[in-house]
């Protein structure tokens, strides 16, 4: 990095005076030498052409919810901070579709949408941002119904590495001119651009919601439980699995979303699919949002629901040989598992668990993925596929980067650098 | 258009210093044979021509040499011959693009997929099935039935057009409102990159990991590489399905219903909407018996549990007699329900008996200013002398109308493509896109810069610079400007035959 002071007068005729990054602004250890809050796509703009013309490394930070996932960055000159981003710039109601900034925190647009009975029906946290939301491509239980956050993106607007601003798609749902590169930027992690503004389709909300729950020992019959649920005409919006220790009984809950009379109907017909079961109109208390790390280490596993058998015996004796006993709870239904094992576990026993998994599960469809671990786990998986496991069309992505960002200044040292 | 064509042809061979155009290509031939087989490689002239278009029969070219490989390995070696050799190479399904994604490059190498066409796995308890790209669409859906199974994106094309392809332009189709297009049904594609290497984006289970190169790849219209295998997502037949046909004597009035319907919370499978001339044309041609002298035809179809589907069915009754239905017909079981349904598919064919000639466009706009739209289209229409008939799916906005003309009429063809440029500017103008489901292609490259800025498609262009830095791969499509790759380091770069500035002006 140049001369600082040069650099900040740079920064502040960009988008106003940046503050020294402090402790609580370190990221993977490293603070920030400079933290700008932009305040519109132009600054933004802005902000980046200075960073392009100092060589800063940037990393981009929403609500610094998962910030920590994945691998950290290796350089951090320049945090651009988007909480002055945060309004719904449009919500068409009539067109079920809204235009909001980056920096806006879900819960405060769910509560603008919900005024004309409509969401984004993605179940994360209220705090997250809109742009960490898609950078990190978190969804939770309805990823079933709805999918992930690329599926409800309809238009995006980007800040290139050198301050080039780049729109893609619209705000129509149905839309194929150009490249859609709200799929590419979903689940970047800030790794090829910034976002800066957001468009989705929405949808309305349902008058009423029943969960159907159940609970099995045998894995066998739970997974039967899972597909048939999954699979069923009844259109579940969420099939859940939760089992708190790895060889312990299966709880699955299953979502229905509609009319109240509807709901009513379909969940009496779901509760004998899944056998024994009680429905309720609250969700039970071991319903997951989005999935958490707190803390530990937390692997995504995802499979063909047909696998769900193998995957569960898989993670039941990768977890007794490593000496582990993580939680396992998700989207069963749509082929996903998040494992958590608590952060006091020593660390080559975590990675020991995530090894033996990623060998069990070689060859097969889906991926062990860790999203987030301590430092000391990721550094004992170094080596052994790292945090991201295999990833096929590598060299491609590459490529998406190199052309994206040639200087590899956002957030370099993540994916794929990091490969 | 097949004039202009022509005139590309011919620039560009005499920029090669006077080599007859796609020699290079014809030069591939026999090791084409060795890879696809002697008779899987066309040379004649004759059999070529029957390539020369997509089903945009406007924009025609005669492809150099024409293989049909019948393995992904097939394909590969094909393409790696064509990037070895710096030829260009342009892959084709069924051929009922409607944009010109397909039509062929006089110099380079069509590389038809019709041969691949099974359906390799089908996996009822992961809802999933893999099948090459050859195989049509309404296929996938029949070989699931049986497991209460089907295949959601639903062209109207769906009988002949291929998998593949519908990958290649992102296709939607009546249902998609509800359902969502096909980049939200395809979990997994094995392709071919433009430098003749296999590999697989995605692996069907709807989790990424890396970037979402699947997402970007699809509906990308051929030109980041060829598809050899579709992991599909399968969707749970619906338990219970009703169309409700609703005529109104103003497409106003229809136009409220829609507004109503989405204003209670539905979100129908469908929304489809005909006006006067388009129902007129369709009764002459299958005898739909839609109600005589209406000026407003919308069908209405709900799909999903029975116990939904009976309330929501209630509450659009009355929505639509609310504003103002002449008359409403409902129909729950299938024979009924495809009687009505034939009218409305069977309108692009049938409006094309009432004139010579017609142009159909895929412009879209935000559902609430469909209005003003047709209005709009109404007054181009009356201004211009040429009549435009509308049919559009009107819950996602998207507009199909038709612009009659009769080219044996002087100066007609020009003016019809004025109003169907002034029909594409309505929709831009009113936030909307220039296509919802036939794509950019060859025909609509050139409105591109109107709905984009030149850093937006020059941001796009870099995903394209990513898999095809040397620009093979179905050159000409989309982008009105082909981008300069540059450099990259430690990146493989090809020959760049088609970068020669002002060659490429499709």
């Amino acid at each position: 990095m140049g001369d600082l002071a040069v650099i900040g007068k740079a920064l502040t005729a960009a988008c106003g005076e940046p503050r020294e990054g402090e402790m609580a602004d370190a990221i993977g250890g490293i603070v920030p030498a400079f933290v700008v809050a932009p305040g519109s796509t132009d600054e933004a703009a802005a902000a980046l052409r200075a960073a392009a013309e100092h060589e800063l490394a940037v990393v981009v930070r929403g609500a610094g919810g998962r910030l920590g996932w994945g691998d950290p960055p290796s350089r951090c000159d320049l945090m651009i901070d988007m909480s002055r981003m945060s309004s719904v710039v449009e919500h068409s109601a009539g067109d079920l579709v809204a235009r909001v900034q980056a920096g806006a925190r879900m819960g405060d647009v769910a509560a603008a949408l919900e005024r004309d009975g409509q969401e984004i029906a993605l179940d994360v946290p209220d705090q997250a941002t809109v742009g960490g939301v898609v950078a990190s491509g978190l969804a939770g239980p309805r990823r079933l119904r709805y999918g992930t956050p690329r599926d409800l993106l309809i238009g995006i607007t980007i800040v290139r590495a050198d301050g080039t601003v780049a729109r893609s798609g619209g705000k129509v749902v149905k839309n194929v001119a150009g490249y859609d590169l709200g799929k590419l930027l979903a689940g970047s992690a800030g790794t090829l651009a910034l976002i800066t503004e957001a468009t989705f389709r929405l949808h309305p909300l349902p008058a009423a919601r029943v969960y159907v729950t159940a609970e099995y020992v045998s894995a066998r019959i739970a997974c039967d439980a899972v597909a048939a649920a999954a699979n069923s005409p009844l259109v579940a919006s969420a099939v859940e699995l939760s089992r708190p220790s790895p060889d312990g009984p299966i709880r699955i809950g299953v979502l229905l979303e509609g009319s109240s009379d509807g709901v009513a109907a379909r969940a009496m017909r779901m509760a004998d699919l899944l056998g024994p079961a009680e429905t309720s109109l609250e969700p039970p208390p071991w319903w997951r949002g989005a999935p958490d790390a707190e803390g530990g280490t937390l692997t995504r596993v995802s499979c063909w629901v047909s696998a769900l058998p193998a995957v569960l015996d898989a993670i039941e004796a990768a977890a007794r040989d490593a000496g582990v006993s993580p939680t396992i709870a998700g989207p069963a239904g749509a082929g996903v598992l998040y494992l958590r094992v608590d952060p006091d576990v020593a660390a080559d026993r975590s990675a020991g668990f995530v090894r033996a998994l990623r060998a069990a599960r070689s060859g097969e469809r889906g991926g062990v993925v860790v999203l987030a671990a301590p430092t000391a786990v990721r550094e004992a998986l170094a080596g052994y596929g790292g945090m991201a496991g295999t990833v096929p069309s590598l060299a491609l992505m590459r490529a998406v980067k190199d052309q994206f960002d040639p200087g590899h200044r956002m957030a370099p040292g993540r994916f794929p650098d990091v490969m | 258009m097949a004039e202009s064509t022509a005139t590309v042809a011919s620039t560009a061979s005499a920029a090669r210093g006077g080599a007859p155009a796609g020699a290079r290509a014809v030069a591939l031939a026999p090791a084409m044979r060795d890879i696809c087989g002697a008779g899987n490689v066309l040379t004649d002239p004759l059999e070529l021509r029957t390539y020369e278009c997509d089903g945009l029969t406007s924009h025609r070219a005669t492809p150099a040499l024409v293989v049909l490989p019948s393995s992904a390995d097939q394909v590969a070696a094909v393409v790696r011959a064509c990037a070895a050799a710096g030829v260009i190479f342009v892959a084709r399904g069924s051929g009922t693009g409607l944009s010109g994604g397909a039509v062929p490059h006089a110099e380079g190498v069509l590389i038809v997929m019709s041969r691949m066409r099974a359906i390799l796995e089908v996996d009822p308890v992961a809802r999933r099935a893999v099948v090459e790209p050859g195989v049509t669409n309404l296929s996938v859906t029949e070989a699931v039935r049986p497991f209460g199974l089907f295949y959601a994106p639903d062209p109207s094309s769906q009988v002949v057009c291929s998998v593949g392809g519908n990958v290649a332009e992102n296709s939607g189709g009546a249902h998609c409102l509800k359902h969502g297009f096909t980049v939200n049904h395809v979990l997994g594609l094995e392709i071919v990159t433009p430098a003749g290497e296999l590999t697989w984006l995605g692996d069907g289970t709807g989790v990424g990991s890396g970037y979402d190169l699947l997402g970007a790849f699809t509906g990308s219209e051929g030109t980041l590489g060829i598809v050899t295998k579709i992991i599909v997502k399968l969707t749970p037949a619906p338990e219970a399905v009703h169309l409700v046909l609703a005529a109104y004597d103003s497409l106003e009035a229809g136009g409220r219903a829609v507004t109503d319907i989405i204003a209670a919370g539905i979100v129908p499978a469908a929304i489809e909407m005909m006006d006067a001339l388009t129902i007129e044309a369709a009764e002459a041609a299958v005898h739909c018996g839609y109600p005589e002298g209406a000026a407003a035809v919308l069908l209405v179809e709900l799909d999903g549990p029975a116990a939904e589907v009976e309330g929501e069915l209630a509450t659009v009754r009355s929505i639509c007699e609310a504003a103002g239905a002449r008359e409403i017909r409902a129909a729950d079981d299938p024979v009924q329900r495809a009687g009505i349904w034939a009218g409305r598919k069977s309108a692009f064919a049938a409006v094309g008996r009432l004139s010579p000639a017609y142009i159909v466009q895929d412009g879209v706009v935000p559902r609430t200013a469909l209005g003003d739209v047709l209005a709009r289209i109404s007054a181009l229409s009356a201004e211009s002398g040429i009549r435009v008939a509308n049919v559009f799916h009107a819950g996602d906005g998207n507009l199909h109308p038709l612009v009659l003309y009769n080219d044996a009429v002087p100066g007609e063809t020009e003016a019809a493509e004025v109003v169907s440029g002034a029909i594409l500017d309505a929709c831009i103008e009113y936030g909307g896109s220039i296509t919802g489901e036939h794509g950019v292609g060859l025909d609509k490259s050139r409105y591109m810069p109107k709905m984009f800025t030149a850093a937006d498609l020059d941001t796009m262009q870099l995903v394209r610079c990513a898999f095809d830095p040397a620009s093979l791969c179905n050159p000409g499509k989309i982008f009105p400007t082909p981008r300069l790759c540059g450099e990259v380091p430690g990146h493989r770069r090809g020959p760049r035959p088609a970068a020669a500035p002002g060659m490429e002006i499709f």
